[in-house]
């Protein structure tokens, strides 16, 4: 079963294919049959290769399609690697992403392009697939680039709004900014290491460089800039929150399943050149835990539904980032996996909302929720109580506990890490509950349209038993993992010891909901007064607007580069060639002035040149 | 004698051409489609066949013509020359197509045009007598001038002068390098002859090699364009017709690369080796300065045309990295920007068939109303900007790797342009295709005939993109015996 591997990618890229070509003659039953149908098949033959796999017991299995270049010893291969890492992603990515397109046939079905929709959905899996499966970066960078199209297409699905165009080309300019430095490690890497087959170059790197040395850690931090691109971390984070413009599906599939975990996989992937470089990797812990503080302010402050769920997803992912950072591997593949659950949950939880209030997307304009969609409302506040780290009984809890005491215990463990982890945890439980107060609970404001038929519901409760129960799966899959990553080390520093910890993010939890209690269902008038204060409103329209990063790119970056762009529109260089036409046409000009017809002038003139010719004849 | 015939068939052709217009105005256009086809199943037949790889040339003729001046009419194909061949005449029957609705007068004279540029460019791969590679350089200029001149848009006058003095002084650069070259060699070894092969390795002493290179350079390298001699094309580019902008940015671009890879490196290796730092500064200047140019456009077809400046820089790149990766990506590079930038003036071309304007701010939202149109233009777009997945990618990241080995910095340039590549090609899509259909545009998506022409073009470079190997295959032997003119020349 174990050569069916290949079908996993091929099988949506083979219905997106027939689909952008075909598509528009198909019926709408026939797109979702084809646009749906290609990821639960993808889905199944990924189960069906998960159980040979497991079978076999080896711990690697690698199947090579075709010869892709072949040019003065860069060979690089359409081929696949499948090991515990990537296996597990893969499964994540087919089954969660067959629960969005399962919910996508209902939810866009009365939009036009039907059709094109699913076709770039399917290449979004397609490339995802080929990101996580490919057995060298040439063909990683194949499918991380093709994410990046997909998201581009996706947020900008509906075109003739430009803001949307907009959002979609900043999706994929910054995410691009981030792959030209991965591409320079590719260069680098394939100069100094001769391939960019992943396992031998893993190898190579740790043969011939030593901990600590200049080139290892250059290209470290050069994967880094790729990896924070695509998984929205600072400093190029502002891609993301305006990548709500596309369909919330889309939004789903970008958070949960595919693309911005890229970055993850991507220093996961390649964590012997990090371990190799631990400047890069402290530079990956310190990023994590930048970001889910900055995106867990940003995340307070937001109206817009979609939007403030966007932060929480940069802020989960920089626990992610913390967790590869501080060396605790598998943690972060784990809170991957519960990630995945809980994020697509909330947002086509969202996209339920949205659709049911006639597309209103301002969480003060929705409210009292709870009893007119309950179904919506408990998977949402499953999912929302597996973020924040509800204790004991969610998903999020334990991926988040491995993460927040890996921050201090783990190989590269710090104080201030964990005590960076602790008040994200207090954040996400304080804005995720917000949410669930101020849409679901208080007063209606905005009556109810339309209810979720059984397409939407499915993949709601389905995901939101995972939310919860993802969890139990924590000792046999980091287990699991182990085989492809190296296990973390943890040992005890200071007084803190592992159930300490716990607790406190238990304490944490807690915290952060009696605070959004406190604010936002129980007395709100403490949240307006403290906003209405000028430093309260200074601070919330900082966190507003991302802590003024799109202002500052805006004018460090984008202005000047169309300025100059503009103001040489016309190619100076250009210039030049004019001027030297301009002078022999002016020339001809002058010259053609002496032709007056008198003789005396020309007899004159005739006199004068063998005047001048004689005189230079004889001197000279 | 094959080489001759397909050389042959377009004079031909073309001559027949506008006496065929007399019996029925639709005739030129068929013969020049039948044309086109038959030489590139001709060429198709001989890559079929294949070099065994035994023999340096796959087909060759070698007929003297004034042998008193030592001119031979010495024709040969190795499997670069072969591959632009295919390409030549692969986008030749492109232009016809695109061409099919859109000239509607002179039709005759039209493909005479037409079908001898294309014999002028089949001469320019093929010839090895540099006499007869000058006189197909010129052949390739004067009907070039005529299609820009009488079948142009609004400024063809002065796109097409401005085109005809850039070529024209340089190629007579090129005309006194020759004849330098032809006396040196003559001097030296009592030889008085144009053959290339006899030419190679003329001994010369380092002032004249510098000299007599530089007259070959001025030729291609205005032809490449290298910036800061690029200013032509934009002009010629957009003032063309689309088979006029077609041929010129998907095959004269390329006899300026070729120049370089036949004639500028292997008889002037040691020359060129010494030009090396400023040829990788001026690549990787066209590489970005072509890209920020592409960007501010408001001309459709202008900004195409900046970003083959762009692309090109990376062949020039490729040349001067003076290794097999980057080489093979240069010339990997020529081939798919043949295909991605000339499908990118076909649809230029249909669309202004359809809207009559080129500029971008008449434009926007067509997606709705020709989305096979606007698919296509989303699809090439995204091959200029460098998807992997796409012919285009291969080349450079080839370029990349080479480079890096030799200039870490101008590898990093050129990274930065292929980032600046999304600038420009998310910005055309968006300007033309999406947005909001304020100029309530109703237009006729892409006919059978112009979207069977861009499938093929769209299924080639996913080909290139998915599995080159057959290409690089073609070109190796000749990119290997490059290398080794240049490995033991230069290591001297």
């Amino acid at each position: 079963m174990l050569e069916l591997l290949w079908l996993i990618p091929a099988i949506p890229f083979a219905s997106a294919l027939v689909l952008s070509v075909f598509g528009p003659r198909f019926s709408r039953r026939g797109v979702a049959v084809m646009g749906a149908g290609s990821i639960a098949a993808a889905a199944v033959i990924a189960m069906l290769v998960a159980v040979g796999f497991l079978r076999s017991g080896s711990s690697t299995y690698t199947q090579v399609l075709w010869k892709w270049i072949r040019v003065d010893g860069f060979e690089p291969e359409i081929g696949l690697h499948l090991d515990a890492l990537s296996l597990v992603m893969v499964l994540v990515v087919t089954f969660v992403g067959f629960f969005i397109h399962l919910y996508s046939t209902e939810f866009m079905a009365e939009d036009e392009d039907y059709s094109r929709f699913f076709a770039y959905m399917n290449l979004f899996v397609g490339s995802m697939i080929t990101l996580l499966l490919a057995d060298n970066l040439l063909l990683l960078y194949l499918g991380w680039e093709g994410v990046g199209l997909c998201s581009y297409l996706l947020i900008g699905f509906w075109y003739r709004d430009p803001e949307n165009g907009l959002a979609a080309r900043k999706a994929f300019i910054v995410t691009r900014v981030g792959d030209t430095a991965m591409s320079i490690a590719l260069l680098l890497l394939f100069t100094r290491l001769g391939t960019l087959n992943i396992q031998e170059l893993m190898q190579r790197a740790s043969q011939n460089w030593p901990v600590g040395s200049s080139v290892a850690t250059l290209a470290a931090f050069l994967l880094l800039g790729g990896a924070v691109g695509k998984s929205a971390q600072l400093p190029l984070q502002v891609w993301l929150p305006d990548a709500m413009a596309g369909p919330t599906p889309t939004s789903a599939l970008i958070h949960a399943a595919t693309m911005v975990t890229a970055g993850v996989y991507l220093i996961a992937r390649t964590h012997v050149l990090f371990q190799l470089a631990p400047a890069a990797q402290l530079a990956v812990a310190v990023v994590g835990a930048a970001t889910l503080l900055l995106a867990g302010c940003s995340a307070l402050v937001q109206y817009d539904l979609k939007r403030a769920l966007a932060y929480s997803t940069i802020s989960q992912i920089g626990y992610m980032f913390l967790a590869l950072g501080v060396g605790a591997w598998t943690a972060a593949i784990f809170h991957f996996l519960t990630h995945a659950f809980f994020k697509a949950l909330l947002f086509l939880c969202a996209g339920v909302v949205i659709e049911a209030l006639g597309g209103e997307h301002d969480i003060f304009r929705m409210g009292g929720l709870r009893h007119r969609l309950p179904l919506t409302f408990w998977a949402f506040f499953l999912a929302g109580c597996s973020m924040s780290g509800l204790p004991l009984i969610t998903a999020g809890y334990f991926s988040k506990d491995l993460i927040i005491w890996g921050a201090l215990a783990a190989e590269h463990g710090h104080a201030a890490l964990w005590w960076a982890g602790a008040a994200g945890a207090v954040l996400t439980a304080l804005y995720t509950f917000r949410l669930i107060f101020v849409v679901f609970f208080g007063d209606i404001r905005t009556p109810v349209i339309r209810t979720p038929g059984l397409a939407m519901t499915i993949p709601l409760a389905v995901l939101g038993i995972g939310a919860v129960l993802a969890g139990y799966l924590k000792n046999p899959l980091i287990s699991y993992l182990t085989s492809a990553l190296p296990p973390t080390d943890t040992r005890q520093r200071g007084f803190m010891t592992e159930d300490m910890s716990r607790a406190a993010l238990a304490f944490a939890f807690a915290i952060g909901v009696y605070f959004a209690y406190l604010l936002y269902r129980r007395s709100p008038e403490l949240a307006e007064r403290v906003v209405a204060t000028t430093g309260g409103r200074k601070v919330r329209a900082w966190w507003f607007s991302d802590w003024g990063f799109d202002w500052l790119y805006d004018r460090a970056f984008v202005r000047p580069f169309v300025w100059i762009a503009n103001i040489n529109r016309g190619d100076f260089i250009d210039g030049f060639y004019s001027g030297i036409a301009r002078a022999a046409d002016s020339l001809y000009r002058d010259l053609s002035l002496t032709e007056t017809g008198r003789v005396r002038w020309y007899a004159a003139a005739i006199l004068a040149g063998t005047v001048v010719f004689a005189a230079l004849a004889l001197w000279l | 004698m094959i080489l001759v015939w397909l050389i042959a068939i377009l004079i031909f052709a073309g001559a027949v051409a506008p006496l065929a217009a007399r019996w029925n105005p639709r005739a030129p256009r068929w013969i020049a489609l039948i044309a086109t086809l038959l030489d590139l199943g001709l060429t198709l037949g001989i890559w079929a066949q294949g070099g065994d790889g035994s023999t340096r040339w796959i087909k060759q003729v070698d007929w003297p013509w004034l042998p008193a001046f030592g001119i031979h009419l010495h024709l040969a194909v190795d499997g670069l020359s072969l591959l632009l061949l295919m390409l030549t005449f692969f986008l030749g029957a492109i232009a016809v197509l695109a061409s099919w609705t859109e000239i509607q007068s002179s039709i005759g004279f039209f493909h005479l045009n037409l079908l001898w540029v294309l014999a002028g460019i089949a001469g320019v791969f093929v010839a090895l007598d540099l006499f007869v590679f000058y006189f197909a350089w010129e052949l390739m200029l004067i009907p070039m001038y005529f299609l820009i001149a009488i079948w142009g848009h609004e400024r063809r006058q002065y796109a097409s002068v401005k085109f005809f003095l850039f070529t024209q002084l340089s190629g007579l650069l090129m005309l006194a390098a020759i004849l330098a070259l032809y006396f040196a060699h003559g001097q030296a070894t009592g030889v008085y002859t144009f053959d290339y092969l006899q030419l190679l390795g003329t001994p010369l002493s380092r002032q004249a090699e510098f000299w007599i290179m530089l007259g070959f350079v001025a030729a291609f390298a205005v032809k490449l364009p290298v910036v800061p001699f690029h200013t032509w094309l934009p002009d010629a580019h957009s003032e063309a017709s689309t088979a006029g902008s077609v041929i010129l940015a998907g095959l004269l671009l390329k006899t300026g690369a070729y120049g370089f890879l036949r004639f500028v490196i292997p008889l002037f290796p040691n020359a060129a080796h010494e030009i090396t730092p400023v040829a990788l500064a001026l690549a990787t200047l066209g590489i970005l300065y072509g890209a920020v140019m592409a960007f501010a456009q408001t001309d459709l077809k202008r900004l195409v045309a900046y970003t083959s400046v762009s692309h090109l820089g990376f062949v020039l790149l490729g040349i001067f990295a003076w290794n097999p990766l980057a080489l093979q990506g240069a010339v990997m590079t020529m081939i798919c920007h043949g295909f991605s930038t000339g499908a990118l003036f076909v649809l230029a071309g249909a669309l202004q068939e359809r809207i009559h304007t080129r500029d971008l701010s008449q434009m926007g939202g067509l997606w709705n109303t020709a989305p096979r149109l606007s698919g296509a233009g989303l699809f090439f777009a995204l091959a200029s900007l460098g998807l992997p997945g796409l012919g285009d990618f291969v080349g450079e990241i080839l370029v990349l790797l080479g480079v890096f080995r030799v200039s870490t910095g101008a590898a990093v340039a050129a990274a930065i342009g292929v980032l600046a590549a999304t600038f420009y090609a998310l910005r055309m899509v968006q300007r033309a295709f999406h947005g909001e259909n304020v100029h309530h545009w109703r237009i006729p998506d892409l006919t059978p005939r112009e979207g069977a022409a861009i499938a093929l073009m769209m299924a080639v470079l996913l080909w290139l993109g998915l599995y080159p190997q057959p290409v690089f295959n073609t070109f190796r032997p000749a990119m290997d015996w490059l290398q080794q003119q240049v490995n033991t020349i230069v290591m001297r």
